[in-house]
């Protein structure tokens, strides 16, 4: 057993049992950041802003909200945007950083890419990375569900028609998903549960092995050097700050860190006050009705690339691609295979494969959003080949990279 | 080295807003069909030309028959039967006229006297040569010139009505819309506004009376028509005028009639449905600015703390 002293202040108790000391050293003061990093290195920090931001505002929201067919429409839109104080205020935070989490995790996916921050003992971090990105995707489904609007329900219904499988009419397996033949109660019960328990918990796991994953090795930084994490760190110590190419984690980076945080907060709480329509869908406000489907049924945003690679298919083709679509960029620590872990502009023809990926899923994302009438279906239809061909080629075109 | 975080600062806003505009206002432009609002001018209806006389109005509305339908309570006349009743009879309860004058555009009303179905744009329902009557029976005239008797009447009815700048929301949208549409959000049912009883059996009562009216109404309509209360973010404000002002325009063959609000009563209604469905829009501009304040002020130390912090390290 370890020896106890009798404490010289509170500072000293607590350094005893729980060795406070340490641990801030360990996960801030001596936690050591390469300096040569841009304002997109504070994007984990933005996403950690923000999924508090989610966390709180939905704790209020789960207070008023009721989770059945009869109750839920009314619970949202008069209970929480009417009669609870500030109820609206917390809806549209909630609405709008289920948004925007998704175009920062876009902007740090695409970072990662762009830097080849997912090679070199960096993989954990990127697979990690995926299955947050995941998990995120079914919270956002699963949370779309509860309002019980109109597109609530259809889709739903469309997104669980998914799993019969096409052709293999799985159709009992949807019902088992569903708990009944049409979205129900059921179907509102489980996928409550998911959003407010079960996801959550799975996130807040996936962030502690997201974060231990950078530990060993390192953050990357947009040169692609190589740092010598041990050396850098006595310089900086030896009193060398501004020689040492590395930085603490706080105050350093977190400085910088809280400048972008700043600044994206002024942007995400503008969105809030003064252009939310786009994260809470006009559909979604009438209430949901298994007897009108309406005209146009598509998903939110952050989902319509993938959406438009199953759309322009015969359906078990569409499907197949689909289930691709939703799994390949797990895989890409494995499909790029050249050894150089640095910024796609010196890479060749990854640098342009990265910029014609990224354009194409952005022509995705709009295609899937537009009716898949005359030139929209034959751009989609281009676009979400491109988007196979792209992922084809990737190993090819990396096997062939000159060794830097 | 060069800093490049603008440049990179600059690709981000580019691609973000290149896919906002695409998936937003873009595809809702091609999704949405766009009518352009005549400005509830309703200049297919020819206009009033005779100068209107209101005391011979009060006589032509007596003497015509309007009152054996239509309330005027303003001026102590009740309606012949109660709501359910003439649901049960016409279809729908025909409206008390006493804020008709205000809320109603003049030269829409004159047409609507003469020829209901055609001034509703429902002739497609309500078809003579085929027999389909609309409930509410034209004015053919009491023997003298009908154009004069008409513009007496019309006269007659903005005589008694409050003054177009004295109509409320609610007056608005009660008596254009609301006894089609119910409200839930402000208790308001097709029969009026369902009171707080202090007993259960009698709010059951209330109740009962609501859905034999809505019986009657789903016969007359088709459907029973949609209740409104969030429809003013389930439909853009710009749909909801230009639907209202022609029907017809967004959704051709609907039963819903044009009712002919002059412009102000339209922004009355918009006020009404913004107060249902966006109640809290007046705390959200004072909320966001105040927000907005806090977050430049957090912003600003959050940048001279990193100069501060940053200086030793170049």
């Amino acid at each position: 057993m370890a020896h106890f002293t009798k404490a010289t202040s509170v500072k000293d108790w607590l350094n005893q049992r729980l060795a406070v000391d340490k641990v801030e050293k360990v996960m801030a003061s001596e936690y050591w950041i390469p300096k040569n990093i841009n304002f997109l290195w504070a994007m984990g920090m933005v996403l950690l802003i923000t999924f508090s931001l989610l966390l709180c505002s939905g704790i209020f929201l789960l207070m008023y909200y009721v989770p059945t067919v009869e109750g839920a429409f009314y619970s949202v839109n008069y209970t929480i945007m009417r009669e609870v104080g500030f109820g609206w205020l917390w809806r549209h935070i909630h609405g709008v950083a289920a948004s925007v989490v998704f175009l920062i995790m876009y902007i740090h996916m695409f970072t990662g890419i762009y830097y080849g921050s997912y090679k070199k003992g960096r993989e954990m971090i990127w697979l990690s990375g995926m299955l947050l990105f995941i998990a995120f995707s079914t919270e956002a489904f699963s949370g779309y569900m509860l309002p019980w609007g109109q597109m609530s329900y259809w889709a739903g219904m469309v997104i669980t028609n998914l799993f019969a499988g096409g052709s293999l009419h799985a159709d009992g397996l949807v019902e088992w998903i569903r708990g009944d033949y049409v979205p129900a109660q059921a179907f509102l019960g489980r996928f409550f549960m998911l959003h407010v328990v079960l996801v959550p918990v799975a996130i807040l796991g996936l962030i502690g092995l997201h974060f231990a994953a950078l530990r060993i090795p390192h953050v990357n930084n947009q040169d692609g050097e190589e740092i010598d994490f041990e050396a850098e760190s006595k310089k900086y110590l030896a009193g060398d700050k501004a020689g040492s190419k590395v930085m603490r984690f706080a105050n350093d980076f977190l400085s910088k860190d809280m400048m972008v945080v700043g600044i994206y907060l002024l942007f995400f709480f503008y969105l809030v006050f003064y252009n939310y329509g786009f994260a809470m869908d006009p559909v979604n406000f009438d209430p949901a009705d298994g007897l009108k489907t309406p005209a146009h049924i598509y998903p939110e945003w952050y989902f319509l690339w993938s959406y438009e690679i199953l759309r322009p298919f015969p359906i078990d083709t569409g499907l197949v691609l689909f289930g691709l679509a939703q799994g390949i960029f797990v895989a890409l620590p494995f499909l790029d295979r050249s050894p150089n872990a640095v910024p796609a502009s010196r890479r060749g023809l990854f640098k342009i494969w990265f910029w014609a990926m990224l354009c194409n899923m952005i022509l995705l994302t709009s295609m899937g959003k537009l009716p898949p009438e005359g030139i929209f279906s034959q751009i989609g239809l281009v676009s979400a080949i491109l988007f196979v061909v792209l992922w084809v080629l990737l190993p090819i075109i990396t096997t062939f990279e000159k060794k830097l | 080295m060069k800093n490049k975080e603008p440049l990179i600062l600059a690709i981000v806003v580019i691609f973000t807003l290149v896919t906002y505009y695409l998936v937003e206002p873009y595809a809702h432009h091609v999704m949405h069909k766009h009518v352009e609002s005549q400005d509830f001018k309703y200049t297919d209806l020819p206009a009033i030309t005779k100068i209107g006389n209101a005391t011979n109005g009060k006589e032509l509305v007596a003497n015509a028959g309007c009152t054996g339908c239509h309330s005027i309570s303003k001026e102590g006349i009740a309606a012949p039967m109660d709501a359910v009743a003439s649901a049960g009879a016409y279809g729908v309860n025909p409206p008390d006229l006493s804020e008709m004058g205000a809320i109603l555009d003049a030269n829409f009303l004159a047409s609507l006297i003469k020829n209901p179905a055609h001034a509703l744009k429902v002739e497609h329902k309500f078809d003579a040569a085929k027999g389909q009557m609309h409930p509410m029976i034209s004015f053919y005239g009491m023997g003298g010139d009908i154009d004069q008797e008409i513009a007496d009447m019309v006269s007659y009815l903005q005589s008694i009505a409050v003054s177009p700048s004295e109509v409320t929301p609610a007056m608005a949208f009660e008596n254009a819309c609301g006894r089609c549409h119910a409200v839930g959000y402000e208790k308001w049912t097709q029969i009026g506004t369902k009171p707080a009883f202090k007993h259960e059996k009698d709010s059951l009562a209330f109740d009962i009376k609501v859905l034999e009216y809505q019986d009657s109404l789903k016969v007359y309509m088709g459907k029973l028509p949609p209740d409104l209360s969030m429809y003013i973010r389930s439909r853009s404000q710009e749909y909801i005028e230009t639907f209202v002002e022609n029907p017809q325009n967004h959704l051709a063959g609907t039963a819903m009639p044009r009712v002919g609000v002059t412009a102000d009563s339209m922004d009355k209604i918009i006020e009404y449905m913004l107060d249902s469905g966006d109640t809290k829009r007046h705390e959200r501009e004072s909320v966001g600015m105040k927000v907005m304040i806090y977050l430049l002020v957090f912003a600003i130390f959050a940048f001279l703390w990193k100069k501060q912090v940053w200086k030793d390290l170049h």
